[in-house]
This record gives C-alpha cells, structure tokens and sequence, in this order.
C-alpha cells in the first residue's frame, strides 16, 4: 500500500512537473529557445492566485482564473518586449535575455511580497481525502485532481495542436518558420499564442503545485522550472507527450528515491536519470532526430 | 613560383602569421587590465577611497575574472554551452580546502599549501570534466547545456552529504552521513550542507592575480596553438572539422577539461578566502552570473569577459545601499544590453549614432564600411 502511496504522489508531483514542461516544450519548438523565465512565471502564477484570495477575497477557483489571465497576459507581453527582438541571433543571446526576465520577475515580487514565504491556501481546502483498502490508502484531492487536470489538459492540447487551424499554424511555424511565413502564417501571432498557452498553463501548475506544497517565495518557481524543464528535455523536447511523459517519470523517480534512497539525494537521482536518458536516447524518449545538412 | 610561396608559407613562418599581431594585441590588452587594475585598486586602497566591503571583494573579483576566462574557453572558443561551470568550482573549492586542512597538519609555509591545494583542486576538478565530458560531448547544442546543468545540481546535491573530518589520529575519514566514525564533531572540515568550516583564510588579492594571470595565459596559448585552432575550427563548422581529419571529441574533451581544471583553481582559491563556505553558494545561479560575464564581455573575448566579471562583481557591491532595486536594475540593464548589442534594427542604429559623435572620423568611417560589407555578405 505504501508503493502505491508513493506512486499517486508520485504521479501528482510528475503531473505539474508535465503541465510546466508543456510551457517550455511549446515554447522551444516553435521558437528554439530554452526560456528560463517560465519556472518564475508560475511564482507569479501562484502569487496572483494569493493575492486574489487574500486580499480580494475571491473564491479558489476564480482567483485561479484570473492567474491564468494575469499569466497569460504576461508571457505575451514578455515574449513581444524581451524575445521578440532578438528572434533570429542565435540561442546565447535569447538564453541570457530569459534569464535577465526571470531575474526580473523574482525581483518584482521581492520588492512587492517581501522575502517571507507566505502559506498558500490550498484550492481544495475542506474537501475530504478518498480513503480506499480499508483506510491504508489515502489520495488528496489535490492529487486526483492534479492528475486529473494534467490529463484533461493533454488532451486538449493535443487536440488544439492537431486539429485546430492554430494549431496547424503553430505546427507549421515549428516545422519552418520562413517557410511557413511564405505561406502566409502569421508567425508572430503563432509564437505569441504559444506563449499565452504556455503561460496560462505555467498558472494552473503554480496553483496546483502550491496546493500541494503551500510555501510561496520569490524563488518558489526556480527548481521546478529546471526541474520541468529537464522533464521536457527528458520526453524529448519539442514534443507533447514527450512532456508528459517525461514529467511523470521525473515526479515518480523524485518521489520514489525520496522515499527509498536518501531525500538529499533525490535531485541528484533525477538529473542523474536525465543524463543516463541522453547518453542513451541523445535527443530525449520521444524526440525527433534531425540530421544535419552538409 | 610555387614551390617558393609554399617555402615562404613553412611551418615557421605560419605560426608567426597566426601567431603574429592578433594574439599580441590580445594578449597586451589582457595582461595590462590584469596587472592595471591590480595596481590601481592597491593605489585606492592605499588611498583610502576604498570602503571595507568592497577590499573584501577583492579575492571574489579576481575568481570571478578567472571563471569568466575559462568559461570563455569552452563557450567562446569551444562553441558550447555550458551552465555547470560552478559546479567545477565546487569541486575545487571542497577538494582544495580538505588539501589545505592536511597540509595545514604538517606545514606552515602558506605559499606552498595554497599552490597545492589549488593544483589539487585542478586537479580533481578536471577528472571531473574527463568524466562528465567523455560522455556527453557528443550530445548537440542545448542537449550540452541541460547536461551540464543537470551536472552542476548533482555536484551541488552530493556535497549536501558530504561529511569530511579527522579523527583521533589526525587521519581523514569520511561519510555519507551526520555522523563520521570516530571524528568529534568539533573536528568536522566539511559538514554536508553546512559546508566547510573552520577553513584557514589564506586568500590574498595577490594571490588572486596570480591566478588570474595564469588562467589567462593557459587560455591564451591554447587558443593560439595547433590545438586551438583545430578546437576554433570545429566550433565553425563541425563537419568540416570531421571531415579534414580532426578528432572533434578529443578537442571538445581537451577544451572542457582545461576549462574544467582551471575552474576548480578559481574555486580552491574562492574556498581559501572564506573561512566558512555552503554548497549552496556554488548553485545554478552562479553558473549563470559567470555565463553573463561571458556573454556581457562579448563571447570569445578573453578581455572583455575580465572587464564584465569585474565591472560586475564591482558594482553591485558599490551600489549595496540600493540593495532593494540592486537586481531589479541589473535585470533590466541585462536584458536591454541583449537587445541593444543583438538585435540587428538597434544595433545599427546605436552604430550611426556613434559614427555621428566619434571623434575618429576616419576609424568609424572604416567601421561602417567593414559592416555593410559583411551584412551584404550574409545577405547574399
């Protein structure tokens, strides 16, 4: 019972790690960079979801629609003033620009909230764990629903990207970019859509994430930012399911060597597991190989 | 005719071409900021016009300086990403300040113990390269990089159970644990994540000069010999490399590991200057604040990256009062400096406004005329 314990944590902790490393593997395929401020958009994420239920006194679930609004808003003005202008002059230069974002989101809310973490009220206080086998497992409800919105919003996705004419676009957009300029996409407009969707998505992570773990700090959003990150790049990044399926085997190692191995160690085991995963698969579980032109 | 031209073009008289005006020029520029700023800060100090916070900076500045060149080596003149740098630094620093402990058992000479213990902390630090980098060296672009950071977590993470101390007898013993069989606690060196304590500080601004100096001329002569240039060359194009023969993983390898080696140099000296140091200090954040001096001082150039370390490191300690918008201000000076040397609109823009104001009419003149060439070059 307690395997099975650890493996629904497991999965809870695998499926924020997905829902933000959707943010990173959407935003890498269709513009080729690695954008480290997404972990601090979740931090925002988080503190807008605080802020409206604190001080505003709105519902959970309300306060959490307007986080991904906040968010999305965001990530669609951080792309058009930071990115945007230096689309096209190699990875060095977007990389540093991102990180000078995320150093500029933790300052923000460092200079706003102070540097105390505050206790974030999780969505589904009140509501009763389910207990099952006659009360040796117990699962949250943050973590069913966790998982559960993980699901749902890999299905949509998938979806989205597939079906919709948006998503054809973006597709097209990461396939080629000039080319698909040529065939009239508006490819601002596709990168500023993933963007809106990664970030939204960054909001719905911070808010589950934080139900679950309730410490809320200007740096909360750093590790599992590298840690979704190497979730997406785990999955091959780039690729959908590649993220999901990298998160939740990231979520499910962490958890299992925190319960198993050593609790110190557990990160060490997950980029570890990350290393051995490339040596093996260079471009990650599910990642396309590209060859390169002579 | 042509067997005199190739006469001419002998091994001799290529090196000095190669060798001849641009590695001289270099080489200047960067020894005379080292030694320069060195004296000019011992003037300051002498002066009085230097507070105390930032004379207790002196030692960092000179680490960082030297960071920022032998990440230079792999980012600039290898052509590779790297976000794992402080992890090599840790690993020097730990290995460097348990060197220090022993010999500070049998030796008082402090000279010696610190040249040791930083040729330890190389040392280990490059095996530490070999071995992360055998591996990983074939992986491309931004594969690379999560690697490296991924690395420079596990560093950071196996240091947090890290347990070093002597027992009765004076013999180092280890363990993975809190507690180190028959070792008092009082008698710890490197408690996990509360790191080494009780380090002797040794660490003096002249000492880090030295380093600095040393870096820069490793750097320097590795990428001004027959294996710079194969390294430089691989980085311009991979296939190309390959294709002439060149083995590219045992160039990527040799650049990695020298760059390795002497960031756990820089990091031995670090762990020198301060008589308590955590892990924590060694995490991705700092990897990343010696890649912006990389990027800040333009890539691949070994003086600018001395300039922006130190300017870097400087200011921010200058600007202490400030504290709170301290970072806010380098985040927004971060990101508009990308923007404004990158971006192609404002980059010519920033160059005829400059060509307006320049003094040099003649130089500025040139200049322009070598960038429309080159931009019609890449247009074509």
């Amino acid at each position: 019972m307690n395997l099975l314990t650890n493996v629904i944590s497991g999965l809870s902790l695998g499926s924020v790690y997905a829902i933000i490393a959707l943010g990173y593997t959407m935003v890498y395929g269709i513009s080729k960079m690695l954008n480290f401020a997404h972990g601090d958009v979740i931090m925002i994420g988080g503190y807008m979801s605080f802020v409206m239920t604190m001080y505003m006194g709105l519902n959970g679930w309300l306060a959490l629609l307007v986080a991904m609004v906040i968010c999305t808003l965001l990530g669609i003005t951080i792309e058009r003033l930071a990115y945007r202008p230096l689309r096209g002059t190699g990875s060095l230069a977007v990389l540093i620009t991102a990180i000078g974002v995320s150093y500029f989101l933790q300052n923000v809310a460092l200079l706003i909230w102070g540097a105390n973490p505050k206790m974030f009220t999780s969505l589904f206080k009140g509501m009763k764990p389910i207990h099952a086998a006659g009360g040796q497992l117990t699962i949250t409800m943050e973590s069913l629903f966790t998982i559960a919105a993980n699901i749902v919003i890999m299905i949509l996705l998938t979806l989205f990207v597939n079906k919709t004419k948006a998503g054809k676009a973006m597709r097209a957009v990461s396939e080629d970019n000039g080319a698909a300029q040529l065939m009239g996409i508006n490819v601002n407009q596709s990168i500023s859509l993933t963007f809106a969707i990664g970030s939204g998505l960054a909001a719905v992570a911070g808010v589950l994430m934080l139900s679950a773990y309730p410490v809320l700090m200007p740096t909360t959003g750093a590790m599992p930012g590298i840690k979704a990150f190497t979730a997406a790049v785990f999955g091959g990044i780039g690729s959908i399911p590649g993220a999901m399926i990298g998160g939740l085997i990231l979520g499910i190692i962490e958890i299992f060597s925190r319960a198993y191995i050593s609790t110190e160690l557990s990160d060490a085991i997950v980029f570890a597991c990350l290393i051995i995963v490339l040596l093996v698969k260079p471009t990650g579980l599910l990642g396309k190989k590209v060859s390169e032109k002579v | 005719m042509a067997e005199r031209i190739l006469k001419n073009i002998s091994s001799r008289g290529l090196k000095n071409a190669v060798r001849g005006n641009e590695y001289r020029k270099e080489a200047s520029i960067s020894y005379g900021i080292l030694i320069g700023g060195y004296v000019l800060f011992q003037i300051l100090t002498a002066a009085g016009l230097i507070g105390h916070n930032l004379q207790g900076q002196f030692v960092p500045i000179c680490v960082y300086v030297s960071l920022a060149v032998s990440l230079n080596l792999v980012v600039g003149i290898s052509g590779e990403l790297s976000l794992g740098h402080a992890g090599f630094m840790a690993v020097g620093a730990f290995s460097g300040i348990l060197m220090s402990r022993i010999l500070g058992q049998s030796m008082t000479f402090e000279p010696a113990i610190i040249i040791i213990s930083m040729l330890f902390g190389a040392l280990i630090a490059s095996v530490a390269g070999f071995i992360i980098g055998i591996p990983i060296l074939g992986l491309r672009g931004d594969y690379l990089a999560i690697v490296t950071l991924a690395f420079g977590e596990i560093i950071r993470n196996f240091m947090n159970v890290l347990y070093f101390g002597f027992d009765g007898d004076g013999r180092l013993r280890f363990a993975f644990n809190h507690t180190i069989e028959g070792v008092e606690n009082n008698d710890r060196i490197i408690t996990g994540a509360i790191g080494a304590t009780g380090t002797k500080t040794m660490a003096t601004f002249t000492w880090g000069l030295l380093l600095c100096l040393f870096t820069v001329f490793i750097v320097l002569n590795l990428k001004n010999s027959k294996q710079g240039r194969a390294i430089m060359s691989i980085r311009d194009n991979r296939i190309a490399g390959e294709s002439i023969g060149l083995d590219v993983r045992k160039y990527k390898l040799m650049a990695f590991v020298v760059s390795a080696a002497l960031a756990g140099m820089a990091g031995c000296l670090f762990g020198l200057n301060y008589s308590t140091l955590v892990p924590v200090k060694f995490n991705f954040n700092t990897s990343v604040l010696i890649l912006v001096f990389v990027v800040l001082g333009g890539v691949g150039n070994i003086w600018g990256g001395i300039i922006a370390a130190a300017l870097l490191t400087v200011l921010p300690e200058t600007f202490r009062q400030f504290a709170d918008y301290r970072m806010l201000t380098y985040a927004i000076v971060l990101i508009l400096v990308m923007i404004g040397t990158y971006n192609p609109a404002i980059k010519a823009r920033i160059n005829g406004v400059w060509s307006k104001i320049n003094p040099v009419k003649k130089r500025s003149g040139d200049k322009g005329k070598g960038k429309k060439r080159k931009s019609r070059k890449g247009a074509a």
